[in-house]
């Protein structure tokens, strides 16, 4: 450490009235006349430090993004740079007009909001509401509710296929719903099949919410469950007036990261059935189009930009309101 | 699992593939041959005596019966083949990354139109010089199969498997079924196992390329083997009426099939064949790699889909092929060379079917002596064809197969009645993927 020169300009010049000063010492003063306050290597150590991931983040991030923006203005097979062609609008056109997934899509996006934020988030809030109450077995409870979200969703999507496998599956089994007249293809239906993925959504989801409102009634104060029970509210006007309120923040979580996992929704589906009629995503049509031998990358690119648009439109009014509020605190 | 008999890319959820999706989704995708490309220049492989070769043979039993291949060519040349194997999906689906990069001298592909695509757009090599010295040992059919667009050759098949009807013998014994051979006597038949309560053919699209077999017959017995090669190309009409003709008597057909068929993979419908609920089943030869039981593996048959018009009959039959190409600029051309005429003939082939018997050879030359009674059923069947198709996916552009047929017939088997509006959407979509 003795080396290392220290920032502090109060250390730079010694106090008055301190005595002789060491040789070790010393040297780890600034040298005298140069107010510099960092050697070279210092600079060099913090310039690879900022700049090596500044580069990495221009070129993974911005450059990719602005590429793949380029990118939906043309046609490319991938194969060579000479094969991309510029077609300005074209690709946007074929798929608002021509695709016939591409609203369906929009459409399940949307669906996998509303019902995250319907059926899964006052779920896990109602367990964490139960779960606060410092009942028995409370953390064997909250173990069981929080375990789906450490699965990854790709392992859940195979777990539940096991649940849903119209022949072989522990639904159709125990039912007896297997049979030839009598069959329920919960991954083939599209009136079935989105409802199906969502529920194995849900499991995780629930979870999720539980962990975060939990977080949230630890932060509120007791004294105003006293003051409220003094007051003589019952259990649900003290929930309603008094604690639910004062969650405002958890709220606000709650519904950015539900919008983020209904817009990246993908690995669950692509485990279930490819996307398959009923289930498609836009990420899955990104994906669909890009990868193979010959890919349609302009095209997915397009389909990209799309989710991009929709993420910016969910993503600017919440940073913009954030960013307001800082302002005035 | 994503097996994929049919060479069908499908993306299975592993982190390289969404990797290279994103990749792809960054132009990266183009950025990573640039970067390659540095690397390849003066390494090991530019001596005489080796031969780089692309695999993606990376289940256990075709990896071996290549490795013995390459094996006795080494004993027979001294040139020692440098296998590089990759996983058969990802293979596939970095395969025009991988080609316009360093590619190993010879790769492993697949017949038919994706091995055109890839001859024009420069990234193989022709080999007419190999087809001097190996043409005789291959049938008519299968010369036309290796020829790139431009009348040259650009492939050496090894090994085919046919596409037809799977039955068990001891099921059409015991109820005296006779196998059909006309549409009529097709439809009769399915009638027939319903009444006994069998599920007439078992059925299976949730890897959503099954249903594409299902077209691929219908469509060359009513229409002919050369509409249905136009309509591959692009060329002919998704609304002309001949198409409908191919969806109404597939809309016939379609309730003796399994039901909810979207939900279910081809191995649990190959189940429902081996357990005798269903009677009959439409694929390739690799079904009875779902009869682990030996007694019903021999009780295995199969017949060619029956006639539907007269005038073409039963002349066609469906038999993706695998094999070899030459890539672009091969460090090693001549021991290139030298390998592919091997892998052409007789007793290469002989040795990939000793270790794996659920195929048949390209060539007329091989030994068929060593075969089970299927393959040399398979045999017959395919060298008997006047014409032979690969597979949707491989007579066509897998971009348009993937993307716009893959879902549009899994939405034609849930409901087949709003077929006049699918079948405009996918001649719109197929003109502007066509176009591009």
């Amino acid at each position: 450490m003795t080396t290392t020169p220290t920032e502090s300009p109060e250390a730079a010049t010694p106090p008055p009235g301190s005595g002789p000063v060491t040789k070790t010492a010393q040297a780890a003063k600034v040298p005298q006349g140069h107010r510099r306050l960092l050697t070279r290597r210092d600079r060099l150590t913090l310039g690879l430090m900022a700049g090596l991931p500044t580069i990495l983040h221009v070129a993974l991030v911005w450059v990719t993004a602005l590429a793949s923006i380029a990118l939906a203005f043309t046609t490319w097979d991938g194969i060579g740079f000479d094969s991309i062609k510029w077609v300005g609008l074209e690709n946007f056109k074929e798929l608002f007009t021509n695709n016939p997934q591409f609203w369906p899509a929009v459409q399940h996006n949307i669906i996998w909001f509303v019902a995250l934020i319907l059926i899964p988030t006052p779920l896990g809030l109602f367990l964490a509401v139960q779960l606060d109450k410092q009942i028995r077995f409370s953390r064997v409870y909250q173990t069981a509710f929080f375990l789906p979200v450490v699965m990854s969703l790709a392992v859940i999507g195979f777990v539940w296929q096991l649940i849903y496998n119209p022949d072989t599956g522990l639904i159709n089994s125990l039912i007896g719903a297997n049979e030839p007249g009598h069959y329920i293809d919960w991954i083939g239906d599209p009136d079935l099949n989105l409802w199906a993925i969502l529920i194995a959504a849900s499991w995780r989801h629930a979870g999720y919410m539980m962990i975060l409102y939990l977080a949230g009634l630890k932060g509120v104060d007791p004294s105003l469950r006293e003051a409220s029970a003094l007051d003589g509210a019952n259990e649900w006007q003290t929930f309603k007036n008094v604690i639910f309120p004062t969650l405002r923040p958890t709220n606000t979580v709650v519904l950015v990261v539900t919008i983020i996992e209904a817009l990246r929704a993908f690995d669950l589906v692509f485990v279930f059935n490819k996307g398959a009629e009923g289930t498609e995503l836009l990420s899955i049509l990104v994906t669909n189009n890009i990868i193979g031998e010959s890919s349609r990358i302009g095209y997915g690119s397009a389909i990209a930009v799309v989710l991009l648009v929709i993420s910016l439109a969910v993503i600017i009014p919440y940073l913009i309101a954030t960013f307001r509020k800082e302002r005035q605190a | 699992m994503h097996l994929t008999p049919s060479g069908l890319s499908v993306p299975g959820p592993s982190r390289r593939t969404l990797l290279r999706g994103i990749g792809g989704a960054a132009a990266l995708g183009a950025g990573v041959p640039l970067l390659s490309a540095c690397g390849g220049s003066g390494g090991t492989a530019a001596d005489s005596k080796t031969v780089t070769l692309g695999s993606n043979a990376s289940d256990a039993v075709p990896k071996k019966a290549f490795a013995e291949i390459y094996a006795a060519f080494k004993k027979q040349s001294g040139i020692t083949v440098d296998v590089n194997t990759k996983d058969h999906n990802t293979f596939q689906e970095q395969i025009n990354t991988y080609l316009q990069g360093t590619p190993d001298d010879v790769f492993h592909w697949f017949a038919g139109y994706r091995m055109q695509f890839f001859a024009a757009k420069g990234l193989a090599s022709p080999i007419d010089d190999v087809w001097d010295k190996i043409g005789g040992n291959f049938p008519e059919a299968m010369k036309k199969l290796s020829k790139g667009a431009d009348g040259k050759f650009y492939f050496v098949p090894l090994y085919t498997y046919p596409w037809a009807l799977f039955y068990r013998k001891s099921v059409f014994q015991e109820k005296g079924y006779e196998v059909p051979t006309t549409w009529d006597q097709l439809i009769a038949l399915c009638k027939q196992m319903e009444k006994d309560k069998l599920v007439p053919i078992a059925f299976g699209d949730k890897d959503a390329w099954p249903a594409m077999g299902t077209f691929d017959q219908l469509n060359f017995r009513t229409n002919g083997y050369d509409f249905h090669v136009e309509l591959m190309a692009g060329k002919a009409s998704w609304t002309d009426a001949k198409v409908r003709k191919v969806f109404d008597l597939w809309a016939e057909l379609l309730p003796y099939h399994q039901e909810g068929a979207v939900g279910r993979t081809w191995q649990d419908a190959a189940q429902t064949l081996a357990s005798k609920k269903a009677g009959m089943y439409l694929l390739g030869t690799f079904v009875g790699q779902q009869f682990t039981n030996k007694d019903d593996l021999d009780d295995l048959d199969f017949f060619a889909f029956p006639e539907i018009d007269p005038a073409y009959g039963q002349d066609t039959v469906e038999a993706p092929t695998d094999g070899f190409m030459l890539s672009k600029a091969p460090k090693n051309k001549a021991g290139a060379a030298k390998l592919l005429e091997f892998l052409g003939t007789p007793e290469a082939e002989q040795i990939y079917l000793k270790a794996d018997p659920n195929v048949v050879a390209a060539s007329t030359k091989a030994d068929t002596s060593s075969y089970s009674p299927l393959q040399k059923k398979a045999y017959e069947m395919i060298s008997g064809a006047k014409s032979l198709t690969q597979f949707m996916d491989r007579d066509s552009r897998p971009d348009f197969t993937s993307t716009v047929m893959q879902p549009a017939l899994q939405k034609f088997i849930r409901d087949p009645k709003g077929v006049d509006s699918l079948l405009s959407s996918i001649e719109r979509q197929k003109k502007t993927i066509f176009a591009s």
